[in-house]
């Protein structure tokens, strides 16, 4: 496979959320705007990069038996290192998201990239494959996390062109599951994925 | 394809893949130590600088022994002399703490309020951070103003809505303000006044927020 379908095919054929429906938690909970959205899409996309890489180079060396906690330990590593960074650099973000972001160790994308994609493929077409999901994790959240503002706070990206209230349940629970069962239906009407 | 499974090959592979990470992490851990602790306190002094008026310098942090609890609170002066104090308050919301920086001044006001943390309902509670309910409490005077909700019998605006969050604002601004008084006068603070907002039934504020 070419390394651009490489990156395109995370981004429709195989987008974790509206195709495979992995990661589904820290979708619901983070996308009540936009800018949460996209900011956990990019920080699950920074781990899932750096952990396939490590893992597509490291696989030959892993024993099959301790394949799992040797992944685990790698992805976790990795997402603290992200703490550390968005911490220092980033802290209201980081507020924002909160536990979500220590969450990323078992969001089953990542695990499931290593499992089904790194460990049996190069270096660089991991890390494209981890550029292509990732991409299609931001992009989904960023939509979703864009749909839940307009309607529920009546504004986009933090510019708000409605005064005041939305549709406030649109930024609580219910408004998530509503508003990712349409997205999902009408993403699989347009790409015509069944 | 992976190595053999045997005891000795996992042992080896599961420990250099644990060493290398734990090395990693001290080093990405060092590096970011100094900025983190930089954004922690450019976070607290914003705050600070939000709630006093102007002052010169960095506030002081300073703690004070009452009832058996350590509380430590800011000192912030001009010209050498001390104009105001930053204490930091929180009372029980409607999901969670709601946490403030309280500004009093050196005659007792209370200059401004900013809300550290809160986890109240967006839309409802979450709208105790917007100048419409907290701008209340700007320039205010305890000895003059009945420092509770009208519901409650006193001079306060309480949010549409969400009285237990306006409550628990209040309740916290109250605890400031007895942290004040222990501050002035080195004495016991009567800080049981206002901790908890008084006892309602949760549901009926839940009943209340559906209307």
């Amino acid at each position: 496979m070419g390394k651009f379908k490489l990156i395109t095919k995370g981004l429709v054929k195989e987008n974790p959320t509206f195709v495979l429906l992995l990661g589904m938690c820290p979708t619901l909970a983070t996308t009540t705007s936009a800018m949460n959205g996209m900011g956990m899409g990019l920080a699950t996309m920074f781990v899932l990069v750096l952990s396939n890489m490590v893992i597509s180079a490291t696989a030959p060396y892993i024993p099959d038996k301790v394949r799992i906690p040797s992944y685990i330990v790698i992805i976790a590593a990795f997402v603290t290192i992200l703490q550390f960074i968005m911490q220092a650099y980033t802290p209201a973000m980081y507020e924002t998201l909160g536990l979500f972001i220590p969450l990323i160790v078992v969001n089953c994308i990542v695990l499931g990239r290593a499992e089904a994609f790194a460990n049996k493929n190069s270096v660089i077409d991991s890390a494209c494959d981890g550029i292509g999901i990732g991409l299609g994790f931001t992009m989904s959240l960023t939509i979703l996390g864009l749909v839940r503002e307009i309607l529920g706070s009546g504004s986009a990206f933090g510019f708000k062109f409605i005064e005041g209230d939305g549709i406030i349940a649109f930024v609580l629970a219910p408004g998530a599951f509503l508003a990712l069962a349409y997205l999902i239906v009408i993403f699989r009407k347009i790409t015509k994925i069944e | 394809m992976a190595i053999q499974s045997s005891l000795k090959n996992m042992v080896l592979s599961l420990g250099v893949i644990c060493l290398v990470s734990s090395g990693l992490l001290a080093g990405v851990y060092a590096l970011t130590k100094a900025p983190i602790e930089a954004a922690a306190e450019a976070k607290t002094n914003n705050a600070i600088r939000q709630v006093l008026p102007e002052f010169d310098g960095a506030p002081e942090l300073k703690t004070i022994e009452a009832d058996g609890r350590t509380i430590s609170y800011y000192a912030a002066s001009k010209g050498g002399e001390v104009i105001g104090y930053a204490v930091t308050a929180s009372a029980s919301g409607f999901s969670g703490p709601v946490s403030l920086m309280v500004g009093i001044t050196a005659d007792g006001i209370v200059y401004n309020t900013s809300v550290l943390s809160q986890s109240e309902t967006p839309g409802l509670g979450a709208k105790c951070t917007e100048p419409a309910f907290a701008d209340q409490f700007k320039n205010l005077n305890p000895a003059a103003t009945k420092l509770a909700v009208k519901k409650d019998g006193g001079d306060i605006d309480a949010i549409t809505a969400s009285t237990i969050t306006s409550r628990a604002y209040v309740a916290a601004v109250n605890n400031a303000l007895a942290i004040y008084e222990t501050i002035v006068s080195g004495g016991v603070p009567d800080i049981s006044a206002g901790t908890e907002a008084p006892a309602e039934d949760p549901a009926a504020q839940t009943a209340e927020e559906n209307k």
